[in-house]
């Protein structure tokens, strides 16, 4: 059994904002699902799959009802910011067994507006909640082992910042408009030793939603064919502190099932969408997912080489978490839909990749230096 | 620096009861599997590696060494470092660094338990050596 090429992304919607203090949660989740539907050309009647996560108030039965939704195949997963990546990999695990024909997913969020409910506790709590793990400091702690094991340096880091910044000022929606250098990215106040501010992501409101469905649906509609034809998820935590290894992440597992259900290798891919809640997000997915060896990410980033149209990998050419857009702190599904954008054409021109035909979509979600899942999707333009 | 800062309680439970009960009397406890031969933290009553039933605690050295951290600059409460310390019985865990140069902070550095008051159990955390 496989999942290539049983579904595809035939609507997008990523919201304008990046703040909004006057519309409530529920009401941007809507705003997201109509435009995601319009973008389809379909509508909401056609909708008898919905897929959401923790970001979404109350959980599956006031979204549903809120949304007036009249569903046959419910999944409410919630690995974070890599949920919606793991959404698409189980809506066509749905559709191909005929649980639903027409799936939407959708992210909204607030965080700009008002502080984020707090993190449900696990079994951890007692050993953990004390010593302040926050998204800076679990990262900055694979930052710091990074650095120690393979030499990488904030210099190396810094270009991931670039890259973004170079893409965002094309989007006349980013956050962060301005082209930034890699003096501009060290020198900027040191947040979480080693990661500096212009090492983090935005944090902005808003969210996104997806359209999945059939190879026969996806053909009756007008929008150009992009499908998943690949997709991996997995966990990685402390585990009882054995062996513990903070310098690699879950996309060591997901990645590599995603590429051999897809049948290609990271060489083949043309355009990435990488989860970049920081630069050592970034890095450290690289190499997670084979696009260079584990330890050689830091030479691989550097001197633009993940900037469209100058280096040999273009990322997030939106601008990313980084620069353009983190909605409810939450990236996965940004990276979809630009990795969407790129395969249909409809980048902004200046970051378009020519002939771009094969993407990988990938994220984490949880915090990486403690506990984290990944998710990872080979999207195909047919 | 600062000892200013109100730790949270723990909250406890029949299966980590054995625990807090110790830090009370200044140990601190790991788990270790009778089957694998492993130890573990934090400590449950099932292995995290082969699933045995037979495990049983141990007073840890309290010694290890800095597996890696990260110095957060600002917070609510002040600057504090977060970090792994791997055990000299092998497990690692999470913690912060206390009574020390926070700015001085290394990987692979020697470091030894501390504990610090709660409104009920005390709380491990380490200290350079």
């Amino acid at each position: 059994m496989t999942i290539k090429g049983k579904a595809y992304i035939a609507g997008i919607f990523e919201h304008p904002t990046r703040h909004a203090p006057d519309k409530s949660t529920a009401q941007l989740h809507a705003e997201v699902a109509r435009g995601a539907i319009a973008d389809a050309g379909l509508s909401k009647a056609d909708i008898d799959g919905y897929f959401l996560a923790g970001d979404a108030p109350g959980g599956a039965w006031p979204m549903v009802d809120y949304l007036g939704l009249k569903v046959r195949h419910i999944d409410s997963t919630d690995t974070g910011g890599c949920s919606y990546l793991i959404h698409l990999g189980h809506a066509a695990e749905a559709i191909a067994a005929g649980k639903c024909s027409i799936a939407l997913v959708t992210l909204a969020g607030k965080p700009r507006t008002g502080p984020m409910p707090p993190r449900a506790a696990g079994a951890e709590a007692d050993f953990e909640t004390a010593y302040g793990a926050t998204t800076h400091n679990a990262y900055g702690m694979c930052a710091m082992r990074h650095m120690h094991d393979y030499g990488t340096t904030s210099e190396q880091l810094a270009w991931i910042k670039v890259a973004a910044s170079h893409h965002a000022q094309y989007n006349p929606h980013a956050f962060l408009k301005d082209v930034v250098t890699v003096e501009d990215v060290v020198n900027s106040p040191m947040i979480s030793d080693p990661l500096h501010r212009l090492d983090c992501c935005v944090v902005t409101d808003g969210g996104g939603a997806l359209i999945v469905t059939s190879e026969e649906i996806a053909k009756s509609l007008k929008k150009p064919l992009v499908r998943l034809i690949g997709h991996g998820e997995a966990m990685k935590g402390p585990r009882g502190g054995k062996d513990l290894d903070l310098t690699y992440s879950a996309g060591v597992w997901s990645g590599p099932r995603a590429f051999e259900e897809a049948g290609v290798t990271p060489q083949d891919i043309k355009y990435a969408s990488i989860y970049d809640s920081f630069t050592i997000t970034v890095l450290m997915q690289l190499e997670d997912l084979g696009f260079c060896r584990k330890g050689e990410g830091g030479k691989f980033v550097a001197d633009g080489n993940l900037i469209s149209g100058v280096g040999k990998l273009p990322f997030n050419t939106d601008g990313g978490g980084l620069c353009s857009n983190h909605p409810v702190n939450r990236g996965g599904m940004t990276k979809i839909i630009e990795a969407v954008r790129q395969l249909r054409g409809e980048a902004h021109p200046k970051v378009q990749v020519k002939n771009c035909d094969l993407a990988i979509a990938h994220g984490t979600g949880g915090l990486l230096g403690v506990r984290h899942a990944a998710s990872t999707c080979i999207l195909e333009r047919v | 620096m600062s000892e200013a800062k109100k730790y949270p309680t723990p909250v406890t439970n029949p299966e980590t009861k054995p625990f807090w009960d110790a830090a009370a009397q200044g140990k601190f406890m790991i788990k270790r599997c009778k089957t694998c031969g492993d130890a573990h933290y934090f400590p449950r009553s099932i292995c995290p590696f082969c699933f045995s039933d037979k495990t049983e605690w141990e007073e840890s050295s309290g010694e290890g060494t800095i597996y890696t951290f990260s110095l957060m600059r600002k917070s609510a409460t002040g600057p504090y470092a977060i970090g792994y310390v791997t055990l000299k019985e092998g497990p690692s865990l999470m913690t912060n660094f206390v009574d020390c140069d926070l700015e001085r902070l290394a990987i692979g550095q020697k470091v030894k338990v501390v504990f610090k008051p709660t409104d009920g159990a005390p709380l491990p955390f380490f200290t350079v050596v």
